[in-house]
């Protein structure tokens, strides 16, 4: 569905994104995670050819990036959030989707049905006829989403949804993202909410300005900050931390309080090593866990570093 | 260019100014005021005697009043330009609408459709209940109807029209600077210069506001509105107005 290839975006000598790759497949939910000022936006921007690139390719739902005549019909496919809901606030909710709907050339049955049927969806059919500016954030917030869904597109480009919104709000919008997720839409998030990224991405990509990391979450959480297995004893001695180095081969092991806190790389192969070597030193366990970081974690430490992981 | 596209713009914002009463009132008010006002202030001269003879005088004095259609004009649309290109960047609707299938070139459009249309037709509904009050006040007294003259032809099928487009333009560069209707306005009430100095030149008779004379202006006017166009359209740039503008 997306296909980028070293995309890069300046604005005179500040590069704003710098030699970004990487692809989206059909029905994925990909989240773009980065700090404000990473480029996000101006990325979903440039793929939904709004602004031009300076250099690199790339292709979305099957049209070229920055190719003019394939400009409109890449907008047709696609629907794009923006950070701000800009909605007509002297407008019913009915008749923002409408405009929009017509400015998508939906013809008028399907976009009755189509505004029915998403702000049934929404919640706010029976509010249709208010003016916008009556209602609360979260409301708001999905009449925008309603309003880039009302041609049915093949992609969409959601930028902070739900930033500014209270955590009710949020919840009401995240609830939406998830619904269509069911429906196996493309979505590219763009957010810096890490749980949510979390809760709805199938995989997520670290921008700074340079696109960090891409992956799973899992992935990203047991592949960038390495797992540890934590075994609490009745007595944790360096006898038997010395043990479980000698089984493991040199393996960094360390003593906090009454447990010990193992390095360890393939935990279904290894958690057994660290079970036979501590009771082979004479330790009693009393409980054995596996720890993982956390996303924020995996996030904190990339863009501390600001390396590539990949 | 679309203007199918074009005009869904058009007919959304004519919605939206429809709502907004102090556009709405301003588009009523202007051409009610000259529409009437004028026309008595004649009816006032012709029946108090006035001074010398009327038909020496009262031609021109007319004339000067007409030309008033074609400051109207370009005066009217400014609010509503300004809010419509102003309004979109206060209520963040503008990226949106760019998201769209149209080109940056049919939303302008729409945009200009939607301040030339209400106005041209304010313009127009208002000048005629001018032309009809003239003619009655003037008719007996001269023995012959002013109106509908040449001239008039001119200021409202012309020279108006070129007005209007003029004060939308200078609307659309102000709105691009401007971060609220109100400061877009300011910047736009500076396209009466020329066309208030036109009026006063033709009030003392620097250059009459005779059919040629006006003929004359509707060149330089329309090549002004080229210019203006051009300008405008190159900061009607999606790229500009998501980057660049504040």
């Amino acid at each position: 569905m997306i296909h980028a290839v070293r995309l890069t975006k300046k604005f005179g000598d500040l590069t704003a994104v710098d030699q970004v790759s990487l692809d989206v497949e059909d029905g994925e939910v990909f989240g773009f995670l980065g700090p404000n000022g990473a480029g996000k936006t101006t990325m979903i921007r440039m793929l939904a050819s709004l602004i031009s690139k300076t250099s690199g390719t790339g292709e979305v739902a099957g049209c070229e990036i920055g190719k003019e005549s394939d400009e409109l019909r890449l907008r047709s496919r696609i629907g794009v959030l923006p950070e701000s809901v800009g909605l007509y606030e002297g407008s019913s909710a009915y008749e923002n989707l409408e405009y929009f709907g017509r400015l998508q050339r939906v013809d008028p049955a399907t976009l009755r049905s189509n505004i029915e049927r998403l702000l049934r969806m929404m919640d706010l059919w029976e509010k249709r006829d208010l003016p916008v500016a009556t209602f609360s954030k979260g409301m708001k917030q999905k009449v925008a989403v309603a309003r880039t869904l009302v041609h049915d597109p093949i992609l969409l480009f959601l930028d902070e949804p739900t930033a500014n919104l209270d955590p009710e709000a949020a919840k009401m919008v995240r609830d939406v993202i998830l619904e269509l997720k069911k429906e196996k839409r493309t979505i590219f998030l763009n957010t810096h909410h890490l749980d949510e990224a979390q809760r709805v991405c199938d995989r997520v990509g670290i921008l700074r300005t340079r696109l960090l990391t891409v992956g799973s979450v899992d992935a990203l959480r047991s592949g960038t900050s390495g797992k540890h297995t934590t075994v609490r004893l009745e007595r944790a001695t360096e006898e038997i931390a010395a043990a479980v180095r000698a089984r493991l081969g040199n393996r960094q092991v360390q003593i906090s309080g009454d447990r010990l806190i193992v390095e360890v790389t393939d935990p279904d192969r290894e958690n057994p090593e660290i079970v036979a070597a501590v009771i082979g030193a004479g330790g009693r366990i009393r409980e054995i866990s596996q720890l993982s970081p956390s996303l924020e974690d995996v996030y904190l430490k990339l863009i501390r570093e600001g390396t590539t992981a990949s | 260019m679309r203007l199918s596209q074009a005009w869904i713009i058009a007919r959304h914002d004519m919605g939206v100014f429809r709502r907004k009463r102090g556009i709405l009132y301003g588009l009523i008010a202007l051409p009610l005021g000259v529409g009437i006002g004028f026309p008595l202030l004649i009816g006032y001269i012709v029946h108090s005697g006035g001074t010398g003879r009327l038909e020496s005088y009262l031609p021109d004095l007319v004339n000067a009043f007409s030309f008033w259609w074609v400051i109207g004009a370009a005066m009217l649309p400014t609010a509503i330009a300004s809010y419509g290109i102003v309004g979109e960047k206060i209520e963040r609707s503008l990226e949106p609408l760019l998201s769209t299938p149209t080109t940056d070139g049919e939303i302008l459009l729409g945009k200009v459709l939607a301040a030339f249309i209400p106005t041209m037709l304010a313009v127009w509904a208002g000048s005629t209940l001018y032309q009809v009050i003239v003619d009655l006040e003037t008719s007996g007294p001269l023995g012959y109807l002013l109106f509908p003259s040449w001239g008039m032809a001119v200021i409202l099928f012309l020279l108006a029209p070129l007005a209007c487009l003029y004060g939308i333009e200078f609307s659309v560069i102000a709105s691009s600077r401007a971060t609220d209707a109100r400061s877009a306005q300011q910047y736009g009430t500076l396209v009466f210069v020329p066309l208030i100095f036109l009026y006063v030149a033709g009030e003392i008779g620097f250059v009459p506001l005779n059919t040629t004379n006006l003929l004359l202006i509707s060149v330089v006017l329309g090549v002004l509105v080229l210019a203006l166009f051009y300008a405008s359209e190159r900061l009607f740039r999606r790229e500009e107005i998501l980057t660049r503008w504040k």
